[in-house]
């Protein structure tokens, strides 16, 4: 069945549009518990109270305040605050066309499917230019009183919308100290090469399940059906490797004995 | 009534990081994860009718008696109201026994990786008593522009990882699992149909004249600089201050906690402190989670 569309926008690339509509390209599969009360397996409520009386408070009697220093704070009232909510809108607007790769994995969030809106002609050509000019569009709009940057992609000929976290969301890698120490030997350089170009492949995801996830769900099951799981204490064991270019030789040698026994 | 629901299932607690270690081969790096990112939107804190600020607490359902941690356990809805109780206990039994090892079976071209997966990045930071097979590590997958592939499980979650090398540090972005993602056709999008020539020229002529380099200011967050610019201006007429007492510092992922973070980060990398790369502290103090109420 098709799923619904979370949204209607308007694509603007210069002059030209192209009406579209959003859908999440993501589902997440977590398993999701809640907060009991101990004694009698209901789901705890939670209450806001005053610090200061420790009487309860209803939230419509919250007010929001932003700290400026410790212990001052601005108090913003409610229509304050829907004021700088931005204006609604229809527009997704591209406000530049870049490289793809330009823009560093750590910005990408969350990824939507466009769909054409009555567009299919726009939709599939906008698609294509993008694919042939190898670029990507920097996108703003603003989506249930919420402004997004996102990036415009095309993937497998269709467009997506990704998300993009804000500047200052972002931790550069740069603001951080690179490791010190003594240089590296061209001989551990090579062999961690050989390693990593053995263990070379093609970018698969399905090969990886969450196995995890299946397990709690065991687990639930097993509880659920009045039995008893088999409660295994956990021992993580770990040691870091002391002689770094013996360890890298004897896993070249053991990855190439492997090889010799495949072929 | 919704809104208010999800603003009050916002936990509050210690953010816990994850170590662990990372396997290359026969080479084991003791590694501890930190957050690449702060979380998005300005930390604003609610204030009772009597300006003192507002605490939430958790109370029994039916008497409403306040609870402590210990009266509080986790369970699984099976059907409305019937709950599985889980404990810690039993959900670190039944993660894979090598739930602490990042192992790095496969590596991959970086550009391979299709951004649709990605979903957080953590900083991984050299936590043995050398860095030696840390550096040889970042070393040579960013000359060769590799990402190493992996699972591991963090606070009762399985997570598929890319470990990426950056700057000689070690990331570690989160990506979504395979079935995570969904297929055109699942959302029902039509079959791909080719565009005429003339109408894909358009567009080309279109992007072609809006190619420009990335800047970083499109991504700046103009809500955040709105609401900055009103606090000054109330703040400037000394319009609606409260005086709120000390409060206890909240060990979440704040942003004084960040500021923190890259200090931290510095003197483990055996750096400089990272003084001067601090972020204004107004600006520091300005964030947590406030604007998921309607994401």
């Amino acid at each position: 069945m098709a799923a619904r569309a979370m949204w209607k926008g308007v694509v603007h690339v210069g002059t030209l549009t192209v009406p579209v509509k959003l859908y999440s390209a993501v589902q997440d599969h977590s398993v999701r518990f809640r907060l009991l009360h101990k004694t009698d397996k209901q789901p705890v409520k939670q209450q806001l109270v005053s610090s200061d009386s420790g009487e309860v408070i209803e939230y419509a009697g919250v007010r929001k305040a932003f700290p400026i220093t410790r212990g001052r704070l601005v108090l913003l009232e409610k229509e304050e605050l829907e004021e700088l909510e931005p204006e609604e809108s229809r527009d997704i607007e591209i406000t530049r066309f870049v490289n793809i790769g330009d823009i560093d994995h750590r910005w990408y969030e969350r990824a939507y499917y466009l769909g054409p809106d009555n567009s299919t002609k726009q939709y599939f050509a906008v698609a294509a230019a993008l694919e042939k000019k190898k670029k990507e569009g920097v996108a703003r709009w603003v989506m249930r009183d919420k402004s997004y940057v996102g990036s415009l992609r095309v993937e497998d000929g269709y467009l997506m919308l990704i998300t993009l976290r804000h500047a200052d969301e972002i931790i550069a890698a740069d603001a951080l100290q690179m490791p010190e120490g003594r240089a590296l030997q061209k001989r551990e350089i090579e062999m961690a090469e050989q390693l990593i170009e053995a263990l070379h492949a093609e970018f698969d995801p399905t090969q990886f399940s969450d196995e995890y996830r299946d397990r709690v769900m065991e687990l639930i099951e097993t509880k659920a059906a009045g039995k008893k799981p088999k409660v295994v204490k956990f021992r993580p064991k770990q040691k870091e490797t002391d002689n770094v270019t013996d360890a890298l030789a004897a896993s070249l040698a053991s990855m190439k004995k492997k090889a010799g026994s495949r072929g | 009534m919704a809104e208010e629901a999800e603003e009050l299932e916002q936990p509050s607690g210690v953010r816990s990081f994850w170590t662990g270690s990372i396997t290359f081969g026969l080479v084991t790096i003791p590694v501890a994860l930190y957050s690449a990112t702060r979380p998005r939107g300005i930390a604003l804190k609610m204030i009772g009718p009597d300006e003192a600020p507002v605490q939430r607490r958790y109370v029994c359902p039916k008497d409403e008696k306040v609870l402590d941690a210990d009266d509080i356990i986790r369970g699984y809805e099976i059907e409305k109201g019937k709950f599985v109780v889980v404990s810690d206990d039993e959900l670190e039994a039944i993660e894979p026994r090598k739930s602490r090892e990042i192992d790095l079976k496969v590596f991959v071209d970086v550009d391979q990786i299709d951004p649709i997966y990605f979903e957080r990045a953590y900083f991984l930071i050299p936590a043995g008593g050398t860095n030696k097979a840390y550096r040889l590590l970042a070393e040579v997958m960013e000359k060769k522009k590799q990402a190493g592939i992996a699972t591991f499980v963090m606070r009762a979650k399985e997570y598929l990882v890319a470990i990426l090398a950056d700057n000689g540090i070690l990331r570690a972005e989160t990506l979504r699992f395979a079935d995570e993602i969904r297929k055109p056709e699942d959302v029902g999008l039509p079959k791909v149909a080719k565009a005429t020539p003339a109408d894909v020229k358009k567009f080309e002529t279109q992007i072609a004249k809006h190619a420009k380099k990335v800047n970083f200011h499109d991504f700046l967050d103009d809500y955040a600089e709105r609401l900055e610019k009103l606090v000054a201006a109330k703040e400037r007429k000394k319009e609606d201050i409260v005086q709120a007492p000390e409060e206890p510092p909240e060990a979440e992922e704040g942003g004084g906690e960040v500021v923190d973070l890259l200090e931290v980060l510095s003197r483990s990398l055996g750096g400089k402190t990272g003084a001067q790369k601090r972020r204004p502290p107004r600006k520091a103090a300005a964030r947590k989670t406030k604007t998921k109420k309607r994401a």
